[in-house]
């Protein structure tokens, strides 16, 4: 089965939503604040209006309904109001004949600020009373706290600090999408996001439209890992299209693009990890800070799986976590592939390698030692009732086979550094680390998931054809040809299209937490289930025809379900205790690295990896995942970072902004399991976030193998390693 | 914004002094970059492209006069022999797409601290030729760049060719970047021995508001290494060598690295590429 847009991308023939194109639309372009903090004086729009070709300048009092919109707390204004929280913050909004023109005249804006302290350090807004408040209500978003046990002192104690900076998902295709004003007094639009019904449910009250007349439809999405969460252009393009009357297309920039959605939230995180001499856990207390920056977007999911995931998939009779999630003027952190649980993973398995070391055991050792298993009781109080086999999956990692040592005479491309040649073998130390993950896959804490497909099956030409119809986002996870190979496979009939995903379906939920496969896979089968009763009922009262005579006979079949995953429960406020989690999964990484000591360069030789995914429906999109959540992963311990000083980022490109390339991401080792969960469509388990956690604090514990370093932080900076006395 | 597009070198100095202001284009990795991002709005730009006599390279005594239109990739595959520092330059700029338009002369023109072409040039003692209406200017390397993104073009001239002395012994080109292809320097190091007048040339890039040599390090390792004998490099005084280049540099900090960070990889840059240098000349093989 390949994937019917792989060809198209590779070619450059893909349209994406930046592609689209209406004959006479006008172009819209956003002017942001160059400040993080800053009250608004005033906003001058005459000279862009002046402008020939400008049809519109628009700013917060042009906002037709509500002024604020929110994923979970409408706290974000559609346009600045009076005051600026980060920067990049929308301020006024521009409509013109020509992308030029529109940009020209929205630098033409003359805005007046009065530039205020900025909140940039999340502690500090966390913990300090004489911290201005960036919001009315105070900085915190979310404190979520998890308490079991009464046992905090044993034999063997490390404690750890760590800090994870501040990662972008660094999708290709920028936010972008096209706004067509309807007839009907409504709009249509165009945009690639992860879930058109929550953009549709944010959309329409800011314009104070019933939702039926918002129709959105997913246009060409170019990569999202959670940063099409949040709405970018949606109502800004809406705006413009229903003031002027014209299809209004807005594009983000590149650098635009760095500040038009939300990051991986920094954290800064304590850990005390208590055990006994031969290395079981007594006891986790941790803390850990969020940075949510300016506004809420999903920083309190993002808290929950930090506090529910902070001790990792490791049995502990006794914990005391404590995970915020604060406001401060830096730009606002939200959704990312992994979701919480990456930085804490960071964390916690560093403290596993500390453990590891105090107890005179192997890093894969204590981690056995520790291990959850089928039956195992989670922070929360969670039984783990599928099977967890992470015990196996760590012995199977141990004994893959490696890279091998390095040859005497390298390739520079072997070496760290590459063809830029900072070394031949000199000061060139190998490393082993082992990281493990474990990530929630669908939402979590009583939140209502479901999703609903249409399936159609009716005569085309004489022959049998399904038409399958959900709402759910492709953001290139591959889940159009998933969805077609579950038709096929419950309805034996073999041509399927994939109609395109909009909002005249049911809500599908999003293309987040692992999830589409489980949940919009679990509504497709669903539904061709109950498409196959009705063809069985239709088939009982003529057992001598065929299918394209029942379908002659009785016209087309049409059937749409809603499918939900079994209901979980909101944590305890002061416990964290429920069973918050839909199902869970692990996945294991093994990194070889090779450092130049002396230079803090760093050549990831061979990333191995072993994951449970309970069943695999397309291998080569599977393995993918694998892939690319891992690059991700290596990413974050090594390069990615936006740096943010006095809340302004100082790398919005992708000059400064690196990711990984060919040269970097090293070749994979794969072992992947199917150890089915009853509860999921076909055994599935979710896999596109687990691969990104381990990888991190793998490449990590191999990069401090290699230098003898702490390495309390990533990204890893060359300086971090090579200005340390100790090293070399 | 007038496109000029002359096929002929002489129309193209006309055009120049005609339109001092015209931006020249080559490869346009770093023109068209710049227009992306609004910074100039050039009020012409020149194309360099048709005028096929710049694409030439040629052999003119000991010196190779590589062409303004000379791409990365050709210089990779036909002039390693001959210039290995700037081979192995031109090996580390960008991706494949990059050094498949990207020149010598653009990077000269661009004249950024952080340019890979510098520092090689540099250690070689490359000469510029420099060409207008009024008529050619040799201009040394050493005087070319004049300050952050600045050079010794005066506004109607136009680089012709880069004139190099063909390699008379071994050379090594190192950079650090914090991924192992299509980065930027945080700084970079180049060394080039010459046995036959018992030198040494060294560049240093993207340490430095310009790029610049370490005449210091220079005369310190050219009189401590035994040019006659052959003997193996002191340890001491390659280490020597690299604290001189670092203390020839006045790095900054920013986002791509810290100026101390900058010191001591130079300083271990240059240590281990005179260190392959040296090998080389005295027949130890490869380090
Ligand atoms: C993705 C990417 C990666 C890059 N990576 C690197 C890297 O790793 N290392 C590096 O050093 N650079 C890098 N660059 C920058 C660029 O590729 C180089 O500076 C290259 O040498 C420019 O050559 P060009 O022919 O494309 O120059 P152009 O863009 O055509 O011109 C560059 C400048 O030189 C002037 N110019 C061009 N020709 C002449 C002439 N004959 N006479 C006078 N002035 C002239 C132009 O007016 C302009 O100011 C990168 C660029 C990109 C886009």
């Amino acid at each position: 089965m390949l994937r019917p847009d792989g060809t198209l991308k590779v070619t450059g023939e893909f349209a994406y939503s930046s592609d689209l194109w209406l004959d006479g639309m006008l172009w819209g372009a956003t002017l942001r604040s160059p400040h993080p903090s800053a009250w608004i004086r005033s906003v001058d729009v005459g000279p862009a209006l002046a402008m020939p070709g400008v049809f519109a300048v628009l700013t917060h009092e042009d906002v037709p309904g509500e002024k604020f919109y929110g994923l979970e707390h409408k706290d974000q204004p559609v346009l600045a109001i009076d005051q600026v929280r980060y920067q990049g913050e929308a301020v006024a909004l521009v409509a013109a004949d020509h992308p030029e023109t529109a940009r020209r005249a929205a630098a033409a804006i003359v805005v007046d600020y009065e530039v205020r302290e900025a909140v940039v350090d999340a502690r500090r807004a966390a913990f300090d009373p004489s911290c201005p408040p960036v919001h009315a209500h105070g900085n915190l978003v979310r404190h979520q706290p998890v308490r079991v046990g009464s046992t905090f002192d044993a034999p063997v104690v490390v404690t750890g600090e760590y800090e994870v900076g501040m990662q972008d998902q660094a999708f290709l295709g920028p936010e972008s999408g096209l706004a067509v004003p309807g007839e009907d007094g409504g709009v249509d639009l165009y945009v690639a996001t992860q879930w058109l019904h929550v953009d549709q449910d944010q959309v329409a009250p800011c314009l104070a439209l019933p939702k039926e007349k918002v129709r959105l439809s997913l246009a060409g999405v170019g990569g999202a890992f959670g940063a099409r969460e949040d709405l970018s252009m949606q109502i800004h393009a809406s705006m413009l299209a229903l003031r002027t009357g014209k299809p209004v297309k807005i594009v983000y920039g590149r650098e635009e693009s760095f500040f038009g959605h939300v990051h991986r939230h920094p954290a800064r995180m304590r850990y005390e990890h208590g055990a006994t001499a031969d290395g079981r856990l007594v006891y986790v207390r941790a803390e850990i800070v969020l940075d949510g920056g300016a506004y809420c977007s999903s920083s309190p999911a993002v808290v929950g799986n930090a506090a529910s995931l902070g001790v990792g998939p490791y049995e502990v009779g006794n914990v005391w976590i404590d995970a915020y999630g604060v406001y401060t003027n830096n730009p606002p952190c939200g959704a990312m592939r992994g979701f919480g649980a990456v930085q804490a993973c960071y964390a916690y398995e560093s403290q596993m390698d500390r453990l590891a070391e105090a107890c005179g055991l192997s890093p894969v050792e204590v981690r056995i030692r520790n291990a959850v298993s089928q039956g195992s009781k989670l922070a929360t109080g969670q039984i783990v009732d599928t099977p967890a086999p992470l015990a196996d999956m760590l012995r199977e990692l141990e004994a893959m086979p490696g890279p091998g040592e390095p040859s005497a005479a390298r390739d520079l491309r072997s070496l760290p550094g590459g063809v830029a040649q900072t070394t031949h073998g000199e000061g060139v130390r190998r490393g082993v680390g082992y990281g493990v993950g474990i990530k929630n896959i669908c939402f979590s804490e009583g939140f209502d998931d479901y999703s609903t497909a249409r399936v159609r099956v009716e005569l085309l030409g004489g022959e049998p054809h399904v038409l399958v119809h959900t709402a759910a986002a492709e953001v290139g996870q591959g889940l159009i040809t998933i969805k077609a190979q579950i038709a096929r496979t419950e309805l034996g009939i073999d041509k399927v299209t994939i109609a395109p995903a909009d909002t005249s379906v049911g809500s599908a939920g999003s293309s987040s937490a692992s999830r589409q496969s489980y949940v919009t896979g679990g509504a497709v089968k669903a539904t061709c289930e109950a498409v196959r009763e009705r063809l069985d009922r239709m088939r009982a009262g003529h057992p001598e025809l065929t299918l394209e005579e029942l379908l002659e006979l009785y016209g087309p079949v049409e059937e749409t379900r809603e499918y939900r995953h079994r209901p979980t429960t909101p944590m305890d406020p002061l416990t964290g205790q429920g069973d918050s989690h839909v199902q869970l999964a692990l996945c294991v990484h093994r990194a070889v690295v090779d450092v130049d000591v002396e230079l803090g360069l760093v050549k990831v030789v061979e990333l191995a990896a072993v994951q449970d995914v309970g069943r695999i429906l397309n291998p080569l999109a599977l393995e993918g995942q694998i892939h690319g959540g891992t690059a991700q992963g290596l990413g974050l311990a090594l390069m990615e970072e936006i740096q943010v000083r006095d809340g302004k980022v100082l790398n919005p490109s992708f000059t400064d902004y690196l990711i990984p390339t060919i040269l970097d991401m090293p070749p994979m080792r794969l072992s992947i399991l199917e150890n089915p969960d009853p509860h999921a469509p076909y055994g599935l388990r979710g896999a596109g976030e687990p691969p990104t956690l381990s990888s991190t604090p793998a490449v990590a514990a191999a990069v401090r193998a290699a230098t003898g370093l702490d390495l309390p932080r990533v990204p890893i900076r060359p300086e971090d390693i090579a200005l340390v006395p100790a090293a070399g | 914004m007038d496109f000029l597009r002359p096929v002929t070198w002489e129309q193209a100095l006309a055009y120049k002094a005609e339109r001092p202001e015209a931006t020249p284009i080559q490869g346009g990795t770093d023109v068209m970059v710049e227009i992306n991002l609004d910074k100039g709005r050039p009020a012409a730009l020149l194309d360099l492209n048709p005028v096929a006599e710049l694409t030439r390279w040629s052999t003119e005594g000991t010196e190779i006069r590589v062409g303004a239109g000379v791409t990365y990739t050709r210089l990779i595959a036909e002039l390693g022999p001959l210039l290995p520092g700037l081979a192995q330059a031109s090996r580390t700029v960008g991706s494949p797409q990059i050094r498949n338009r990207g020149t010598v002369a653009g990077n000269l023109g661009a004249a950024s601290p952080a340019g890979d072409a510098h520092p090689p040039l540099l250690a070689s003692g490359a000469i510029v030729e420099a060409e207008s209406v009024r008529g050619t200017r040799m201009i040394p390397i050493t005087e070319f760049y004049t300050g952050v993104k600045r050079n010794a073009l005066r506004p109607d001239e136009l680089i012709r060719a880069v004139r190099i002395p063909a390699a008379a012994g071994p050379q090594y080109f190192s950079k650090i970047g914090t991924r192992n292809a299509m980065v930027i320097a945080v700084c970079s190091f180049a060394v080039a021995l010459h046995p036959g007048e018992r030198r040494v040339g060294t560049g240093i890039g993207s340490a430095a508001p310009t790029p610049r040599r370490a005449p210091e390090a220079e005369e310190f390792v050219a009189a401590a290494l035994d040019w006659e004998g052959r003997s193996p490099l002191d340890p001491g005084a390659a280490r020597r060598f690299g604290e001189l280049v670092a203390g020839a540099a006045a790095p900054i900090d920013d986002v791509r690295g810290r100026a101390d960070y900058r010191l001591h990889s130079l300083a271990v840059m240059a240590r281990r590429t005179l260190g392959w240098a040296w090998n080389d000349y005295t027949g130890r093989g490869p380090a």
